[in-house]
């Protein structure tokens, strides 16, 4: 019954999303609206839990003194400070955005995560310069094919239409078929994983008997 | 004296007759000229012949809350005086109540859906199974010409999408093929699939990290626990945590859902308890870091550069963050094994990590993990299945070169 159950949900719930998408009355709609609306309860009610688990294992390291605790206070320590500023009403006509929880996201976090965003460059150079060493047939490929496509915005001159001959070459030809034989094999594959869930024969998301 | 008199009518009389003349020859170009320059008959001030033909009938394969309109263009139309700039469509309860305007079409033209909302509550309720009369009107200029009004039409709900019969068929048929390849494996048939350099790298990856004493680190990837590619992810997570739980390795588990993670624990734990190893699974390893996305980078990166994890996998569904993950893993000195069906990512793995499972690869592993004859089935069918749509596509540009319009049609989704 331990497994039985949880089974007999997902074959159930699994077989009505795909029946559904066949069928438009508006029953059929509801209750996949009825169920999306379900999803979005639950990940507010987990919210909760995920809080819980984050200052579990922040309170953990720093109560143990783990390597890096202290950057589990400032964690834990951020976190405080951001419900408390972001409970207490406290609207302020010199504040930008009004409160002080908006002030700190917008002037202290989004630069935060652009400034972690913008590293994607340097690392986006140092992964090309593994990529492009053309010590085999395949990487000489991939070197050649970046080398026509990145020129794309150069000036060449007189050999400008050839290289953009070739660009829309390489785009519209290989890398559109690639493109498509890998959405083709990802749609089977997908297929493939939900029938096996839908049917029970893959439980490994919940353990074995 | 009368001689001269009659001299001096005479002279009176050639001058009148030269005035006049001159007169003529003056007012005769004036008349021309207000014969050319009159004012041409103004067609955009008439109202236009009215649109005729006017049906209406229930939208098919909808959710029964919408009606078509159709009709024959007004004769004004891209015709006779071109003087149409839109069509107006009304609907009434009844054909002598009063039609309300229920939308617009641009001339040239013929089709209207008068589609509504299904909530009661919403001003534009469309009511099922309730007879509605139309007629549509020309409009030129502020000037109206309405046609007649049409036979009544209710709206119902269908319960099938007609135009989605070629995904049925499609669906249906790689059901068989998955489900005869099982049947087939179950009968004890042994099935030959290829090596995937991924999976043959994941034994070596857990040993490694037994070896070293590191702790293997394993990334989920951003998406929700309700996407595809995550359950996979979970799949595989079960498989090698086992793997972990045997060798006694720890797992780290960083997620960014908490839902992704309240599944995580439970496949964890249910791993470790088929390892036969309940009291080495520790629940604090699972754990939630934040959703947002590159907050979560750097948690994650923190954690490599500081625990050093012997191997990293990453599977599941990426964005910008992949290239970030997996060079700081490499710089960590970790063994990395990827995965994910997000294209744009597949490039950054391949450069970034050591094994990168491709697309499909990622949903195939589960079944390479187990080596169960009835996971590999489905392999097999997937691979009857890849068959197929080449043949169809191979037939699809035959047809299309040749103009076969009803073979394409078969294929044609119409949503």
């Amino acid at each position: 019954m331990r497994k039985t159950l949880p089974i007999a949900i997902v074959a159930g719930v699994g077989f009505f999303m795909l029946i559904q998408y066949f069928i438009p009355l508006e029953e059929f709609e509801t209750l996949y609206e009825w169920a999306l609306d379900w999803t979005m309860v639950i990940g507010c009610f987990a919210m909760a839990l995920g809080l819980y688990s984050l200052t579990n294992v922040m309170v953990n390291k720093v109560r143990r003194k783990s390597p890096g605790w202290g950057y589990s206070l400032v964690a834990l320590g951020g976190l405080v400070f951001m419900v408390f500023v972001g409970l207490v009403p406290h609207y302020q006509e010199s504040l930008k955005y009004g409160t002080l929880f908006m002030d700190i996201f917008t002037y202290i976090y989004i630069p935060i995560q652009a400034a972690m965003f913008s590293l994607l460059a340097f690392y986006i150079a140092s992964a090309a310069y593994r990529a492009f060493r053309a010590r085999t047939i395949l990487a000489t490929i991939l070197l050649v094919s970046a080398i026509i496509i990145m020129l794309r915005l150069v000036p060449l001159g007189p050999l400008s239409p050839i290289n953009q001959w070739l660009v829309n070459f390489v785009l519209t030809v290989p890398n559109m078929a690639a493109k498509r034989a890998f959405w083709l094999g990802v749609g089977l594959g997908a297929s493939a994983t939900a029938l096996k869930i839908m049917l029970g024969i893959e439980r490994g998301y919940m353990g074995r008997d | 004296m009368q001689k001269k008199s009659h001299r001096c009518s005479r002279v009176v009389l050639a001058v009148f007759l030269l005035l006049l003349l001159l007169l003529l020859s003056v007012g005769v170009p004036n008349a021309q000229q207000e014969e050319t320059t009159a004012v041409p008959e103004d067609t955009s001030a008439q109202a236009p012949a009215p649109p005729t033909n006017v049906k209406a009938y229930d939208t098919p394969n909808d959710n029964g809350h919408s009606i078509t309109v159709t009709w024959t263009l007004s004769a004004d139309d891209g015709a006779g005086r071109k003087n149409v700039v839109s069509y107006e469509v009304l609907r009434s309860a009844s054909p002598d109540g009063e039609f309300e305007l229920r939308g617009m079409a641009p001339a040239g033209e013929n089709i209207f859906e008068d589609k509504g909302a299904k909530e009661k509550s919403d001003a534009n309720y469309f009511p099922p199974h309730k007879d509605f009369y139309y007629k549509v009107r020309a409009r030129s200029d502020g000037r109206y010409s309405e046609s007649t009004v049409s036979a009544p039409a209710f709206a119902y709900g269908q319960w099938y999408h007609k135009g989605k019969t070629p995904v049925v068929v499609a669906v249906l048929l790689f059901s068989t093929f998955c489900l005869v390849f099982i049947t087939v494996a179950r009968k004890g048939k042994k099935l030959y699939i290829r090596p995937l350099a991924g999976i043959e790298a994941v034994d070596e990856a857990i040993g490694r990290a037994t070896e070293m004493g590191k702790p293997i680190l394993y990334i989920l990837g951003l998406g929700s626990a309700d996407m595809i590619a995550t359950i996979a992810s979970f799949i595989i997570l079960g498989r090698v945590a086992k793997k972990t739980a045997e060798y006694q390795t720890p797992i780290l588990i960083p997620c960014n859902d908490p839902i992704v993670m309240a599944v995580a624990q439970e496949t964890v734990r249910a791993a470790y308890l088929e390892a036969g190893r309940p009291d080495h699974y520790k629940e604090e390893n699972i754990f939630y870091l934040t959703s947002m996305q590159f907050a979560y980078v750097a948690g994650v990166n923190g954690i490599m550069l500081r625990e050093k994890p012997a191997t990293n996998f990453y599977l599941g569904k990426f964005y910008a963050e992949s290239l970030l993950l997996a060079e700081t893993g490499s710089l960590a000195g970790s063994i990395q094994i990827s995965g994910t069906d997000e294209i744009a990512q597949i490039p950054f793995f391949v450069a970034a990590t050591d094994y990168t499972l491709i697309g499909e690869e990622l949903y195939a592993a589960s079944a390479y993990l187990g080596r169960e004859p009835v996971l590999l089935g489905t392999l097999k069918g997937q691979d009857w299945g890849k068959a197929a749509v080449m043949i169809a596509l191979l037939l699809g540009a035959l047809a299309a070169t040749f103009h076969f319009q009803f073979f394409l049609n078969l294929f044609t989704v119409k949503l």
